[in-house]
């Protein structure tokens, strides 16, 4: 694919999203939500760091050149050193022989002498990617089926019912790596693993939600006014219950991102050479046994994964509080 | 209750059925034998070789034939002499079928990885209820003030942590740093096995914490509000008995289904710290099979974990019907 069509679709999708959630936040109901998220700076803190590393993940997907991602470009700077080599040190990390560094390294090298902070910084387009994708797969799918099986009931429910308590009746992390054994490693058959595991979850919730919602008056009032079953549930039982899919994505997304450490762990995720936290924090495994011990890989990918995460699950967190306030 | 019991099981056949053939398809039609043989023998394998692998393993018939997956049509053969209904016989039938990569049947794998697991999950499932139970009690107890909304960004950011860097830390420090047990190994041979087990096991409540202290202090919470709450303490009961007795007794219920689902489970073992610390339980025997494309291994170990979770909430259901008067059995 040639340069700027790759660009031009990613600033199309961004584009899209963008304007779908602009859609979604103009209802009356998610403008009172974000005044109260508004109030709660823990929230808006997370929100903050969650949008700092999605945009230098984007950042490192969007191409300048064939071989160069705008991060790449932004970090032409920094030279490579021969192998590994501690934060801020001078010379290389080797006690016969210490050769004298090309530059400093915030957070040293690694074992092909490449800059961890960089590496860190890039592992923000595989954790994008993976969550990403997934929950452009998952989203729309378990979302459809439990709006489904909520608004018409009846033999539709018992089979959305039946879909998903028969995947759900196995455990998650064994069909993921089965799953991930029969396809094979990769990025995008991980998103295609991983969505298969995570739309069950968001399909109860949706389809729970969207019971109580068709049993309220709107719905029937809509229905006494004759709007076909496709307005209804278009235009007013999905405003209603995009709150918990906006919410079930953010707080899926963290659970994304865990599972990609996971299974890059037990060898069926990530090929190697990807630069994303799992394969860094598999390979502080080797690095740790070394003496003196390498930590600083592993340092700078699980401080990076935590913060994502963590920022995820409060800003998730937030905003249920935020659309939901007696919940607690 | 015999009667619920019944529609509880008649209730999952269905479901089992969708198990086995997904279970089923992931084995033999997304992955089909041929490439599962490439996968074990080399991709540079002898026609030959492949075949004999095929053999071996009950993919072929009696002539040397492909096995058709879903219907035999071929003429004299009978219809269902197929992969699918094969399958589907062993499954039925509890066969677990062997491992790929050793030719040993997986049961007995599987019984010899059974003990090693629980001398892991066992104490750390027992240990880490007790703690998370107390724990999110207090933060019941002192709800609303700063403990408890800062204890509950304690427990996200517990949850926030990947297993593995749990497992990484934890071992590089307490074996390799402070030297306080060994980092690898294991034995049962009484005393001794403490010394193994005791590292995995406080590893695996850590990272367990977080998720367990959150939720119960969500059911707690939702406990709390409820009206009989009102009533105990307009009573003049004391805070305390209001806490301990009337609302852990019915907020119990809700727990005791949680834990009595997860209770099977324990017999799989961890995937991640088994094969970190060198348990040669089921996890590990699972890590090992991912690491030798041993699919023998890996299609049983999704089966019996299915039939462990429809097991389990078999006896959750039960349970609940045992433990709380309002579920009526009809």
């Amino acid at each position: 694919m040639p340069i700027w069509l790759s660009n031009l679709l990613l600033l199309a999708g961004c584009a899209a999203l963008v304007a779908l959630l602009r859609a979604f936040l103009f209802t009356e109901r998610s403008r009172r939500a974000l005044n109260r998220l508004r109030r709660d700076r823990v929230g808006l803190a997370c929100a903050a760091l969650v949008a700092l590393l999605l945009l230098i993940g984007l950042s490192d997907c969007f191409q300048i050149n064939p071989r160069q991602s705008a991060l790449d470009y932004a970090f032409r700077n920094v030279p490579r050193e021969e192998g590994y080599s501690a934060p801020l040190a001078t010379t290389t990390f080797n006690e016969r022989d210490p050769k004298p560094l090309n530059g400093r390294h915030l957070l040293g090298t690694d074992l092909l002498g490449k800059d961890v902070f960089l590496q860190t910084l890039k592992g923000c387009k595989t954790a994008l990617i993976i969550g990403g994708f997934t929950s452009l797969i998952y989203i729309p799918f378990g979302a459809l089926l439990g709006i489904l099986g909520g608004y018409y009931r009846r033999w539709v429910d018992d089979v959305v019912q039946y879909l998903y308590s028969t995947v759900a009746s196995i455990p998650g992390i064994l069909l993921l790596v089965a799953v991930m054994m029969t396809l094979g490693k990769g990025l995008d058959r991980m998103a295609v693993a991983l969505s298969l595991t995570a739309w069950i979850g968001l399909c109860r919730l949706v389809r729970g939600e969207t019971f109580r919602q068709t049993a309220k008056p709107y719905v029937e009032a809509a229905r006494a006014l004759g709007q076909s079953h496709w307005r209804i549930v278009v235009f007013h039982i999905l405003p209603n219950v995009m709150h918990l899919v906006i919410i079930n994505a953010i707080l899926g997304f963290s659970g994304l991102v865990l599972a990609e450490s996971i299974l890059s762990y037990l060898g069926v995720g990530a090929p190697v050479g990807t630069p994303s936290w799992g394969i860094m924090i598999d390979s502080a495994r080797m690095e740790l046994s070394r003496e003196p011990a390498v930590w600083w890989p592993l340092a700078a990918a699980s401080s990076a994964l935590f913060l994502l995460v963590l920022s995820l699950n409060l800003l998730g967190d937030s905003l249920r509080r935020a659309f939901d306030p007696k919940a607690g | 209750m015999l009667n619920y019991l019944i529609r509880r099981l008649l209730y999952m056949v269905p479901i089992l059925l969708g198990v086995m053939f997904i279970t089923f398809a992931l084995f033999n039609v997304v992955n089909t034998p041929t490439q599962m043989a490439y996968r074990i023998l080399g991709p540079k394998a002898s026609v030959q070789a492949i075949d004999n692998w095929l053999n071996n393993h009950g993919y072929l018939d009696a002539e040397g034939q492909k096995i058709p997956t879903y219907f035999n049509t071929a003429p004299g053969k009978s219809l269902f002499d197929s992969l699918y209904f094969r399958s589907m016989k062993r499954f039925a039938t509890f066969d677990l079928g062997t491992s790929f990569a050793t030719d040993e049947p997986v049961l007995g794998m599987l019984k010899r990885g059974a003990i090693p697991s629980l001398c892991i999950t066992l104490p750390a499932f027992v240990v880490g209820l007790f703690l998370s139970l107390c724990a999110s009690l207090l933060l019941v107890f002192v709800r609303d003030s700063l403990i408890d909304r800062w204890g509950a960004v304690l427990c996200v950011a517990g949850m926030s942590i990947p297993i593995t860097v749990y497992v990484i830390f934890g071992q590089w420090i307490a074996a390799n740093l402070l030297n306080w047990f060994p980092a690898f190994g294991f034995n049962l041979e009484g005393f001794s096995t403490a010394r193994f087990i005791a590292l995995p096991v406080v590893i695996m409540i850590v990272s367990g914490l977080g998720v367990d202290v959150r939720m119960y202090r969500a059911i707690f919470l939702e406990e709390v509000r409820a009206e009989y709450i009102r009533t105990a303490q307009a009573k003049g009961a004391s805070h305390a008995r209001v806490l301990l007795v009337h609302m852990l007794k019915n907020g119990m219920i809700s727990i005791i289904t949680l834990v009595v689902a997860a209770l099977p489970f324990l017999i799989m073992g961890t995937l991640v710290l088994e094969s970190f610390f060198g348990i040669p339980g089921l996890g590990n025997l699972m890590t090992n099979a991912i690491q030798t494309s041993d699919f023998g291994v890996i299609q049983a170990d999704v089966y019996l974990g299915s039939l462990l979770y429809l097991f389990g909430l078999l006896i959750t259901d039960l349970c609940y019907a045992a433990v709380d008067p309002r579920i009526r059995l009809q």
